[in-house]
């Protein structure tokens, strides 16, 4: 049961709650046993509450508190995003937004995908039933 | 972030007498929560360390003052003076915080849980941003590491936002990190 991710500087951590909802972000510095300074490419550095925050696997290597540009220098180095996009957590993610901002079209095309697929499998079924029978 | 404290530096004199052409002008930094408190706070202060009153003085200027790095990390020491049930007493205290309104307003918060001291029996007498090294108080130095590492030991499981929130959960939540 030992811990494997650590508040460090250098942590990703994504946002779970606030104005920033979603969002990565990397801790640049501990200011207190609540609360740290976190930076993202888009964003001002600003401090956030440990209790917004969820900590990921991916940790980079910067110093205490980077200047912007080696922060994203650091960032694409490592190559964060697509560590995260390409991770069970990340891709989860990505298809949660998707199916959040579906319309009445693309959903149709999902029913339809849907039923092909349903109807593949058991054709599928049906011959190794007729195999085991047979 | 918005701060319920806010520092206004105030500036004002005597009214101008007979006697007394250019009465000399006083300027005072202090935290209140809007300018009406913080003129008010000063007119108090004032009283007490000159022979002039609101009534016969004049306020000159009266600005607030922000932070001028509120994205830097600082170890900020504040001199307080309070009253207690039983009299008056000096305290230092130390904060880290990214701005000095931060930092007074753990103060005020902390006096009130740990002595049950409320905000008018506070006096703020001095602040300034301490290097690391000249730091008296554990609680702070513990912080000053360049590798600091630490666990999240107890993990919150919180609607995202409070509109989500329901009384009940169908299941018991896993805190494990």
């Amino acid at each position: 049961m030992p811990f494997k991710r650590y508040v460090e500087i250098g942590r990703i951590a994504l946002v779970n709650y606030g104005k920033d909802y979603g969002k990565l972000v990397v801790i640049v510095d501990v200011i207190d046993q609540n609360r740290a300074l976190v930076d993202a490419p888009d964003m001002v550095r600003g401090q956030i509450n440990f209790k917004r925050l969820t900590l990921t696997d991916i940790k980079i290597d910067i110093k205490r508190v980077p200047n912007k540009k080696t922060l994203i220098a650091a960032l694409e180095a490592a190559d964060v995003k697509n560590k995260w996009e390409s991770s069970s957590w990340g891709r989860k993610l990505i298809v949660q937004k998707k199916r959040a901002s579906l319309n009445d079209f693309d959903r149709f095309k999902i029913m339809l995908a849907k039923i092909k697929k349903a109807g593949v499998v058991r054709q599928e079924l049906a011959k190794l039933k007729k195999e085991t029978t047979a | 972030m918005s701060y319920k404290y806010h520092q206004f530096q105030v500036v004002g004199r005597g009214l101008p007498t007979e006697t007394e052409e250019q009465p000399k002008i006083y300027r005072m930094k202090l935290w209140a929560t809007n300018e009406v408190r913080a003129k008010s706070k000063f007119w108090y202060y004032l009283r007490k360390l000159k022979k002039v009153k609101k009534s016969n003085g004049q306020m000159l200027a009266i600005n607030e003052i922000f932070e001028k790095n509120p994205t830097t990390i600082k170890n900020y020491g504040i001199w307080l003076r309070y009253q207690s049930r039983t009299g008056y007493h000096n305290m230092y205290k130390e904060y880290r915080d990214t701005t000095l309104n931060g930092a007074i307003e753990q103060m005020y918060t902390e006096m009130a849980s740990r002595h049950r001291v409320r905000h008018h029996c506070i006096q703020v007498i001095k602040t300034a941003t301490i290097p690391a090294k000249l730091c008296k108080r554990e609680s702070t130095k513990q912080f000053h590491n360049s590798k600091i590492k630490f666990p999240l030991v107890f993990k919150k499981v919180r609607p995202p936002t409070r509109k989500l929130k329901t009384t009940y959960k169908a299941s018991r939540p896993n805190l494990f990190v």
